[in-house]
C-alpha cells in the first residue's frame, strides 16, 4: 500500500486543464488546412490532382477547395507550386455539417450546438457507443486516450458505454465495411430516440483512403444521420473532445 | 530454392514445381524447424499458382516454392496446422480447394476473386464448432463489444464455467487492402500500408519499405534507417505499455492501469515529435524516412525519453510486485512451446512460450545490427509470460532508443527511388513489429506493377493461438487471455 502511494505521488497529476487552456500540440502538428486565395500557376489543375492520395485537393466551378472530410492530413498538398495550401496547427477541425467541411479560401468548420431539446437531454450527461466499423484502429486508440486521466472524459458528463441500449448516440470509426454495415445500423436502432451519430475520422466521414474499395460503404452519413463530423486520421483527442464539447455548447478556446 | 530476406528473386528462377513436390518440400521443411512464413496465390496467365516461404529463425534462411496454376491439392493443414489459415484463405480468395482440409470456412466473409459478383458470405454466419451435451451451453459475443475495440465474434462452448472451446470469427473490418495495392506502388500506396493496423503503422510501412528496397537494389540511407528504427521501438513502447495497462484493468488492479493509459500516450506524443501524428504516419517511405529529427527535437526525445522510463518503469514494478496480480495471472491460458510451434505463432506469445523467434535478430533490416536488441524469453507460456516479455522488452527498446540517439548516422534521410520497379520479380520485406512478425511479399508483373501484394499481421499466426490458450479456462479469463495477445482484427481481416 504505501509503494502504491508513494509511486501515485511520483506520477503525479496529469489532467490536461482543457477547456481553460489548450494543452500543447506537437510542434509538427498539422491540424487545420487553410486555403489561400490567389491565382493558380499555370497547369496546376493536373499538379492538384495528382498531389492528394485521396481526392481531397479539388477544382470545381468555384475554384479550389479541400474536403476536410476526406483529407488524411498527410501534409502532401503543402507543396501545391501557388502555394496556396498552408497547415495552421489549429485542432479544431469538426462541423455539424458535411458542407462545412469543404474548405474554401476564407472558410472553416463550425459546429453549432444541437438544437434546444436534445441539448437539454444530453448537455449535463452524454452516453455514447462506439461502433468500430472497418477502420485500421488508430481512431479507436485516439477515442479511448480520451477515457485516459490525461482527458478524463467523464468530468464533462461524457462517458463510452457497453450497450447502445445504454447510450444517447453512438460514435461510428472507420469506412463502414461492407460486412459491418448491418451491424453499424443495427447499433445504431437499438439506441433510444432521440439520439445522435458521431462519424470520427476520414473513413467514418467519406471512407478515407478506402474509399474506392468495394469493399468500404464509404464511412457513416451513408447508414446512419451523422450530426457531428470529427476529420482527421486519426483525429487528436483533443479534435474529438472539442468537436464533443461545443455540440452540447461548451464554450472551448 | 534458398535466399535472403534482402534480395529479391526473378520470378522466373523459382522453379514451378509438381504439387506432390510442393507439398512434401513445405512438409519437409517444417519437419525441420522451418515454419511457413507465407502462402497465397499468385495470379498467371493460364490460373492462379500457389507459393509457399518458409523462413528458419536460428540462421534467418528463407525458402520459396510454387507451383503451376490450380484448382485443387490435398490440403497440408493435417500435417502441418500452421498451413491451416493459409488455405482457407487461398480457397475464399481463389476457389483453390485444399483437399482434406478439415474445417473449410471462410475467413473474411468476402467474395472470391474470380468471382467477385458471385454470392457473398454473410459475416459470421458459418458451421462454429459444436460440443454436444445437456451441460455444455453456448456464449456467443460481438461483432459489436462492450468497450472502443474493433469487431468480432466469439462463440465459446462451455460446460459451467469451464470453457472447452474458443471459435473466433473475423472479417467484419475486411476493407480490401491487398487488391486496393495491386496495380501500385502508386500515390495512395504508402498510406495504405501505414493503415493495415493505425497501431502497426511503423511495422507495417517499414515491411513495405524494405520491399520496395530489395526490389530496387537501393539501400534506404543511413540517417532515415534511424529514425524508422527509433520509431519502431516507440511504437512497441506505446503498445507494450498499453498492454501492460489493460492487463491490469483486467484484473482490476488500478492504479498501473491508470499509470500506462498516460504513459502510453506519452510515448505516442513522442513519435508525433518525428511527424507530428501520434502513430508515426508519414515518418517511413521506401529510401529511408520522409522526416528529419532535428537537433531540438532530439534533446527534447531524450529527456521524454528517460521521463517515460521512470514512469514506466514505477508502474510496472507496482504490478508485478502484487500477489493478488500475480496470482491472476500465473497458470492462465497457459500454452506449451509444442503448442506455439505447431501453430506457427510470433511475437510476444510465441517467445512466452520460449520460442526464439524475433525478426529483429534473425531477419535484421539491412543497415541495422541483429544484435542491437537482446532476446527477451520466458517459458511459461501463461498471462505471466506474456506480460513478462512486455515489461522486459520495454527495457530493451529504451536502452536501444538511449544508444542510438546518443549517437546519430549524419547525411541525407531518404535515398530516391526509381520511378518504375523491375519486372517480374519476387521480394519480401519482414519486420518485428511490436505485436510480432510482420511480414510483406510483393510480386511485380511484366509491367513492374505490384501483381499480387500479401500482407501477414502477426495476428494471422496468432489468432489460433489465442482459442488454443483458453481451452480449460473459464470465460472469465478470456479478457485477460484477450489482453496478453492483444491480437489485430483489422491487420487480421486486412
Amino acid at each position: 500500500m504505501f509503494r502504491i502511494l508513494l509511486e501515485r505521488l511520483q506520477q503525479g497529476r496529469r489532467t490536461v486543464a482543457f477547456p481553460e487552456s489548450v494543452p500543447p500540440l506537437p510542434p509538427r502538428y498539422r491540424g487545420r488546412p487553410e486555403l489561400v486565395d490567389g491565382p493558380c500557376v499555370s497547369d496546376c489543375k493536373a499538379v492538384c490532382a495528382g498531389l492528394c492520395p485521396t481526392g481531397a485537393l479539388g477544382f470545381d466551378h468555384d475554384g479550389l477547395y479541400l474536403d476536410l472530410g476526406r483529407c488524411i492530413l498527410c501534409g502532401a498538398c503543402a507543396a501545391c507550386p501557388g502555394g496556396r495550401v498552408r497547415f495552421t496547427g489549429d485542432h479544431r477541425l469538426a462541423a455539424t455539417s458535411r458542407e462545412g467541411l469543404i474548405l474554401r479560401p476564407g472558410t472553416r468548420p463550425e459546429v453549432n450546438p444541437l438544437e434546444p431539446a436534445r441539448r437539454r437531454l444530453f448537455a449535463r450527461s452524454l452516453k455514447l457507443r462506439q461502433i468500430s466499423a472497418g477502420g485500421c484502429n488508430a481512431c479507436e486508440a485516439d477515442i479511448n486516450v480520451l477515457g485516459t486521466v490525461v482527458y478524463d472524459l467523464g468530468r464533462f458528463g461524457i462517458d463510452f458505454v457497453a450497450s447502445p441500449r445504454h447510450a444517447d448516440g453512438v460514435a461510428v470509426t472507420g469506412p463502414v465495411t461492407e460486412n459491418m454495415r448491418q451491424a453499424t445500423r443495427d447499433t445504431f436502432d437499438a439506441v433510444p430516440d432521440p439520439r445522435l451519430a458521431i462519424a470520427v475520422g476520414a473513413c467514418a466521414i467519406s471512407g478515407g483512403i478506402f474509399a474506392a474499395s468495394a469493399e468500404s460503404c464509404g464511412g457513416a452519413p451513408g447508414v446512419v444521420p451523422v450530426d457531428l463530423y470529427v476529420p482527421g486520421c486519426p483525429p487528436h483527442p483533443l479534435t474529438i473532445l472539442d468537436g464533443l464539447l461545443r455540440l452540447l455548447g461548451v464554450p472551448t478556446p | 530454392m534458398e535466399f535472403s530476406h534482402t534480395q529479391s528473386l526473378p520470378l522466373a528462377d523459382i522453379p514451378l514445381l509438381s504439387l506432390d513436390d510442393f507439398r512434401q518440400r513445405v512438409l519437409d521443411r517444417v519437419a525441420d524447424g522451418w515454419r511457413v512464413t507465407a502462402l497465397f496465390g499468385l495470379p498467371g496467365k493460364d490460373g492462379v499458382g500457389l507459393v509457399a516461404l518458409t523462413g528458419r529463425d536460428h540462421d534467418g534462411k528463407l525458402a520459396v516454392f510454387r507451383t503451376g496454376p490450380v484448382t485443387a491439392y490435398p490440403s497440408l493443414t493435417p500435417e502441418c496446422p500452421q498451413c491451416h489459415l493459409f488455405e482457407r484463405e487461398l480457397f475464399e480468395q481463389w476457389e483453390i480447394r485444399p483437399e482434406g482440409h478439415p474445417w473449410l470456412k471462410p475467413v473474411r466473409f468476402a467474395p472470391s476473386f474470380p468471382h467477385p459478383e458471385g454470392p457473398r458470405p454473410r459475416p459470421g454466419i458459418t458451421d462454429f464448432f459444436k460440443v454436444q451435451g445437456e451441460e455444455v451451453h453456448e456464449v456467443a459475443v460481438g461483432p459489436v463489444h462492450a468497450g472502443i475495440i474493433e469487431p468480432g465474434h466469439f462463440r465459446f462452448q462451455c460446460a459451467g464455467e469451464n470453457v472447452l472451446h474458443l471459435e473466433i470469427s473475423l472479417g467484419y473490418q475486411h476493407r480490401g487492402v491487398e487488391r486496393l495495392l495491386v496495380g501500385g506502388p502508386d500515390i495512395r500506396t504508402p498510406h495504405l500500408v501505414e493503415t493495415v493496423a493505425g497501431d502497426t503503422t511503423i511495422g507495417h510501412s517499414l515491411a513495405h519499405a524494405a520491399v520496395v528496397e530489395s526490389l530496387t537494389g537501393r539501400d534506404a540511407a543511413p540517417r532515415g534507417r534511424w529514425i524508422a528504427r527509433m520509431a519502431l521501438e516507440l511504437e512497441r513502447l506505446a503498445n507494450h505499455t498499453g498492454d501492460l495497462g489493460a492487463l491490469s484493468g483486467d484484473v482490476g488492479f488500478l492504479p498501473t492501469m491508470s499509470y500506462c493509459g498516460r504513459i502510453r500516450g506519452d510515448f505516442l506524443n513522442m513519435t508525433a515529435l518525428f511527424c507530428g501524428n501520434r502513430f508515426g504516419r508519414g515518418i517511413v517511405r521506401p529510401g529511408g524516412a520522409a522526416v528529419d529529427l532535428d537537433e531540438e527535437a532530439r534533446v527534447e526525445l531524450a529527456k521524454r525519453l528517460e521521463a517515460g522510463r521512470r514512469a514506466a518503469f514505477g508502474a510496472c514494478e507496482l504490478l508485478f510486485a502484487s500477489s493478488t496480480v500475480l496470482a491472476r495471472f500465473e497458470g492462465t491460458g497457459r500454452l506449451t512451446a509444442t503448442t506455439a510451434q505447431e501453430l506457427g505463432l510470433v511475437g510476444p506469445p510465441a517467445r512466452a512460450c520460449g520460442l526464439s523467434r524475433d525478426a529483429r535478430r534473425t531477419f535484421p533490416l539491412p543497415g541495422t545490427d541483429p544484435k542491437d536488441i537482446p532476446l527477451s524469453l520466458h517459458d511459461f507460456g501463461d498471462v505471466y509470460a506474456r506480460a513478462l516479455v512486455r515489461r522486459l522488452e520495454l527495457e530493451t527498446s529504451l536502452d536501444f532508443l538511449d544508444k542510438a540517439l546518443a549517437d546519430p548516422p549524419t547525411g541525407p534521410i531518404g535515398r530516391p527511388m526509381p520511378d518504375g520497379l523491375p519486372p517480374d520479380r519476387l521480394a519480401v520485406g519482414i519486420v518485428e513489429g511490436w505485436r510480432g512478425e510482420v511480414h510483406h511479399v510483393a510480386v511485380t508483373g511484366p509491367d513492374g506493377r505490384f501483381a499480387a501484394y500479401k500482407i501477414i499481421d502477426p495476428s494471422f499466426h496468432n489468432w489460433f493461438g489465442l482459442a488454443v490458450a483458453l481451452r480449460g479456462q473459464q470465460i472469465s479469463d478470456f479478457p485477460l487471455c484477450n489482453k496478453s495477445f492483444n491480437l489485430s482484427y483489422c491487420g487480421h481481416d486486412l
